[in-house]
């Protein structure tokens, strides 16, 4: 799964608030994935992270 | 003593079980996303047919089309999944693998359980054909664990003509199915694999998982461009037999399918996806209801281009995000963000396809 260009989106675009999704393509597909452990493909944002090949920008 | 009537006491209880195929969209009726994609290959995923993913091992050279296409030549049933090799790989490196795989919910098994720890008989059914003699090794694999009883498999010998198969699995002590609602157990349909998974041995009694049984006997897709593998009617039920395949409506199929994914087609350039408000100037709400409760909170996938519609004014959407999910997954908030015209604070509008008929939005809670 091919992950790129990932962003966190804050609660209602604030980035006083918590953060509540990641904006990214995957697999050249724009998805915006909620930050929730059940969700597939946050799982694997977050193995790509840990492993190193992924970082994620802060939200604006 | 000859009958003259049958009771419902002469017939397992199985036959007339309402829901006892435990495999969702078995006859491969609803295909949200596509009818047919090509050039797969390189990635696991969810392409066509609902439920019915396709996983994929080391890298292979090897190309297929998976499309769900019409059967006219089977009782009972007008569609199947197909699997077309497009470009063939005979150097098979050792972990190369290929599967048709139905990825359940450990709870949605829990009806085969006789105890925690040990399980019931059950007996998996399908239809299948190929164009020529072809080896399937259909398997079942519980959280592939090797100090349980967790996998058991069979080889299936195609031919050109449907056949029906089955593959009764006897039951078994020292086993687990966790009552979760995330991955827990497999039904694969192997096509195609390296040796990493051909050098042991077919059994249909569980044992621990080793990899090297688990597709053993298996033909390669990948051996011809001629080559094709079609499937339906899969099912999963209780008991050391199988019953026919149980016919569902669409409707409820279709609902089932919409717990993991859902695609909110356009037809036209400005269909509309929902109605929300403006909470400021450039950043507007929208609230999505879904059909049933899904079962994870979804990823967002979106695809075109989209614009808000409010008090005369089109104002193109420059992305367009997850915010929150709400009523216990059954809705979400998504939220989108504006550069130009924009609206007014507190005013409604309509998020909707920015003259894109190719727009879509998708709902994924997939496992």
């Amino acid at each position: 799964m091919k992950i790129e260009n990932a962003k966190y989106h804050a609660l209602d675009g604030n980035k006083d608030l918590p953060n509540t999704s990641i904006t990214c393509t995957i697999d050249g597909i724009v998805h915006s994935v909620p930050i929730a452990e059940d969700n597939e493909d946050y799982a694997e944002i977050m193995r790509q992270v840990n492993a190193g090949t992924l970082t994620i920008e802060d939200a604006d | 003593m000859a009958l003259s009537t049958i009771g419902t006491n002469q017939i397992s209880n199985e036959v007339f079980q309402a829901n006892r195929n435990l495999v969702k969209n078995g006859a491969m009726i609803v295909a949200q996303r596509a009818a047919s994609s090509t050039g797969l290959g390189a990635a696991n995923g969810y392409f066509t047919v609902d439920r019915m993913r396709m996983a994929i091992g080391d890298a292979s050279a090897g190309r297929f089309t998976m499309a769900q296409t019409a059967v006219t030549d089977l009782s009972g049933f007008s569609k199947s999944v197909k699997i077309s090799c497009t470009t063939a790989d005979t150097s098979i490196a050792a972990g190369e693998r290929l599967v048709l795989n139905y990825r359940f919910e450990g709870q949605d098994l829990q009806s085969l359980k006789s105890s925690s720890s040990s399980l019931k008989a059950f007996t998996i059914s399908f239809y299948a054909r190929a164009n020529a003699a072809f080896n399937l090794v259909s398997e079942i694999i519980f959280g592939a664990d090797t100090s349980k009883n967790s996998e058991a498999n069979q080889v299936n010998a195609l031919t050109t003509s449907w056949q029906r198969f089955t593959m009764s699995v006897p039951a078994a002590t020292n086993t687990q199915i966790d009552d979760v609602t995330t991955h827990d157990t497999d039904l694969m349909f192997w096509m195609h694999a390296g040796s990493t998974y051909t050098g042991g041995s077919n059994s249909t009694t569980l044992r621990p998982n080793v990899n090297a049984n688990r597709a053993a006997g298996v033909s390669s897709i990948f051996a011809s461009t001629s080559n094709f593998v079609e499937i339906t009617g899969i099912q999963l039920e209780i008991g050391d037999s199988a019953t026919p395949f149980e016919n569902e409506d669409i409707a409820i199929t279709f609902q089932k399918c919409q717990r993991y994914y859902l695609k909110l087609l356009s037809d036209t350039a400005y269909d509309s996806y929902g109605s929300g408000f403006f909470y400021a100037a450039a950043q507007f709400y929208t609230t999505m209801w879904f059909p049933t409760r899904l079962r994870a909170t979804p990823s967002l996938v979106s695809s075109g281009n989209f614009a808000v519609m409010n008090n005369g004014t089109h104002s193109a959407v420059d992305s367009l995000a997850y915010n929150r999910i709400l009523h216990d997954g059954m809705c979400m908030q998504t939220y989108s963000d504006m550069s130009t015209n924009q609206g007014v604070q507190g005013q409604g509008g309509m998020l909707r396809n920015n003259n894109d008929s190719d727009a879509y939005i998708e709902i994924k809670a997939e496992l």
